[in-house]
């Protein structure tokens, strides 16, 4: 019986040991402060305006269509779509610990709507030395099943992978007087038959200081997708890259210096 | 001796065949028709009907073999009595709700009565054309030519377009070019187009006023006998909103209940496929019953356009040529196809995508590979496209008797 008590303690020990490994962003070692759920006169409330622009030349839905725009590589190219997911925005201290915002957004350039994402979550007042959100889904965040992204035919195949699209551009560029359209979706990367490999990247903003409720501007270089590091030639590059993994990699690395932040009103 | 290996490798490729050739039928016992020579369930079991057995009532089903206890009986102050949609679990599990309109709820009587007014000719201008007339519920409440032709003989320019799963059109826009806000608005239009009922809504409101019917049921579902043309498009509107197709084949097999042909699932494969079909950024996927997204896109069927289409709504020369990407559930009952039914059959539409796009300068990028005509596949991944494509087809549906005329 007592063997029987001991083996029930340990088991129990050991089942709260391993609750902490069921955090959803187990990939990232940066411990969790939990988020205080009654807003506190030290807490805040954050809202994130998301605006796009080409090497500084602002983008919106209103300009879409017009060949207004010239990649590094030399390409003239116009938008006719464009919309891409973030989520887990999160804030880091100086002390290692980060304060996480747990949700999504689909910003919907196109179409005018998700361009301002208010979480309700209220988060401390403070000197952050970053603030950063995931571009796309994390691998587990990947595997759920989401009403509002499937009723806009988000998701992204099976046979590459899975889940959701991270992004869509789509539009034409012109060519020798043609035009010929071109559709950059990110998702998850295959890299052959059956393997899949990650390809959502933590966009990094630098410190922000928040003194009370705040809203914050995300800004969308569309220019970085094109340039840095990799030059992307639309003639190489401009349709059927989802399964095709060297343009999802390209995308992931060039990714990585598209947003920026923008102006903080509080 | 080589003869020997022939006749060998003949006989082998006999008994292979034989082999693999098992019995399809219903394989579980509960059901109706279980055959029990059948190996493979082929998705064809019929089950002891569950539903309202008491023809009192107002959900009364008279296919119903086995009372549930879910009969609903008029309220007894008179005042319509609610009805719930019945959210089918594929829909429920993957996407958002409805769209019921606040100002048009539903109720039983409202939905009755749109039953009513949707298969009776009184709306047209001479009593020779219900909605069901262009729209036959045989048909996915479509109809087999291009064009319909109104009261006077005159053809139209657009196909009627199949009415299911409406209520899941978040973006609120009907018909092939967006024109019409809500059902309600859509409804509106065909009891006064010259070309379609050609009626007036005062005539058409005079008859139903004048009816020895109409005004008590009226009264039953919006509480007043003073009919008017806000009223009756409420009402059918309220029965289309019932119109909900989820029990294809292929609804069946992501429900666990049935295994798919190989050339069906090769066929998802290559509607899945960027590579090879992309049909799945229009016409969504395993996670979106609809089939469709409701949007607007120019697929590459003309160079220049007789209508239109969305850019005559919008006034937006952008989106010339652009129309509604139509859902794929019950093509086996909606050819000709495309917007101006210029497609007889499958084999058609899915040349056109593979071999026969035309560019011009709102065409969808998605739309790839104009140049070389489309995304040319081999003539077996066409033959099991369809054979994908036909495996959301819902007989239940078209079957369905509370569809049909009352």
């Amino acid at each position: 019986m007592k063997t029987q008590n001991l083996l029930l303690t340990a088991l129990l020990i050991s089942a709260f040991a391993f609750l902490p490994s069921c955090s959803k962003d187990d990939d990232n070692p940066t411990p969790v402060v939990t988020v205080p759920t009654s807003p506190a006169a030290t807490s805040a409330n954050l809202t994130f305006d998301f605006t796009h622009n080409f090497d500084g030349a602002n983008v919106s839905s209103a300009n879409f269509n017009q060949f207004d725009f010239i990649t590094l590589n030399d390409d003239t190219l116009n938008l006719t779509k464009l919309r891409y997911l973030i989520s887990d925005i999160r804030l880091f201290k100086s002390n290692g610990d980060s304060v996480l915002i747990d949700g999504y957004q689909l910003v919907d350039v196109t179409n005018n709507t998700g361009l301002t994402y208010s979480p309700t979550d209220d988060i401390p007042t403070g000197s952050y030395t970053g603030i950063s959100f995931t571009f796309g889904f994390d691998s587990l965040d990947n595997t759920g099943n989401y009403a509002d992204l499937n009723s806009t035919s988000w998701n992204w195949p099976a046979m590459i992978g899975g889940g959701y699209h991270f992004m869509q551009m789509e539009g034409k560029y012109k060519d020798m007087g043609s035009e010929i359209g071109y559709a950059y979706h990110m998702g998850t990367a295959s890299p052959s038959s059956g393997v899949f490999e990650q390809n959502y990247f933590r966009a990094d903003l630098g410190a922000i200081n928040i003194t009370g409720d705040a809203t914050i501007e995300i800004k969308m270089n569309i220019a970085e997708w094109y340039k840095n590091p990799y030059t992307w030639d639309l003639n190489a590059m401009h349709s059927m890259l989802m399964p095709n993994y060297t343009a999802q990699k390209s995308m992931y690395q060039n990714g990585h210096s598209v947003f920026s932040l923008g102006t903080v009103v509080q | 001796m080589k003869k020997f290996i022939s006749y060998f490798l003949i006989l082998g490729f006999i008994t292979l065949n034989y082999s693999c050739a098992k019995k399809e039928g219903c394989t579980d016992p509960a059901s109706l028709n279980y055959d029990a020579e059948a190996e493979v369930n082929d998705g064809s079991c019929i089950y002891p009907k569950e539903g309202c057995t008491d023809p009192t009532s107002l959900n009364y089903d008279p296919n119903a073999q086995i009372d549930n206890g879910t009969c609903i009986y008029s309220n007894s102050s008179g005042a319509p009595t609610p009805y719930e949609l019945e959210i089918p679990v594929l829909f429920a599990q993957n996407i958002l709700p409805p769209v019921i309109p606040s100002d048009n709820p539903m109720t039983y009587q409202g939905v009755a009565l749109g039953r009513k007014l949707f298969f009776d000719r009184i709306l047209s201008g001479d009593g020779t054309q219900s909605c069901a007339s262009c729209h036959n519920p045989q048909l996915a409440f479509a109809e087999n030519s291009a064009f319909s032709i109104g009261i006077d003989g005159i053809q139209g320019t657009l196909s009627a377009m199949p009415l299911f799963n409406m209520a899941w059109n978040w973006d609120n826009k009907f018909f092939w070019d967006g024109r019409a806000a809500g059902i309600e608005e859509q409804a509106l239009g065909p009891v006064v187009n010259p070309i379609e009922m050609h009626n007036t809504w005062q005539n058409a409101i005079n008859s139903l006023q004048n009816h020895p019917d109409y005004p008590q049921l009226f009264n039953s579902a919006f509480e007043t006998s003073v009919i008017d043309s806000s009223l009756v498009v409420k009402a059918i509107a309220q029965f289309e909103r019932t119109l909900i197709s989820s029990n294809s084949k292929f609804d069946k097999f992501l429900r666990g209940e049935v295994s798919l042909s190989p050339a069906e699932a090769n066929g998802f494969n290559i509607f899945m496929d960027e590579s090879r079909g992309d049909c799945f950024h229009c016409h969504g996927n395993a996670n979106n019953p609809l089939w469709t997204d409701n949007a607007f896109h120019n697929n590459g069927l003309d160079a220049t356009f007789t209508d239109n289409g969305l850019g005559d709504v919008t006034g937006n020369p952008n989106d010339n040529g652009k129309f509604k990407s139509p859902s794929l559930r019950n093509l086996a009952y909606t050819a000709p196809y495309m917007h101006d039914g210029r497609f007889a059959t499958l084999e058609e539409v899915i040349n056109h995508y593979s071999e026969g796009l035309v560019n011009s300068p709102t065409i969808d990028p998605l739309m790839k590979t104009v140049s070389a005509g489309g995304v040319n596949l081999s003539p077996s991944d066409k033959a099991d496209l369809k054979a994908f494509l036909l495996s959301l087809s819902d007989d239940d549906f078209i079957n369905n008797p509370d569809f049909q005329a009352p």
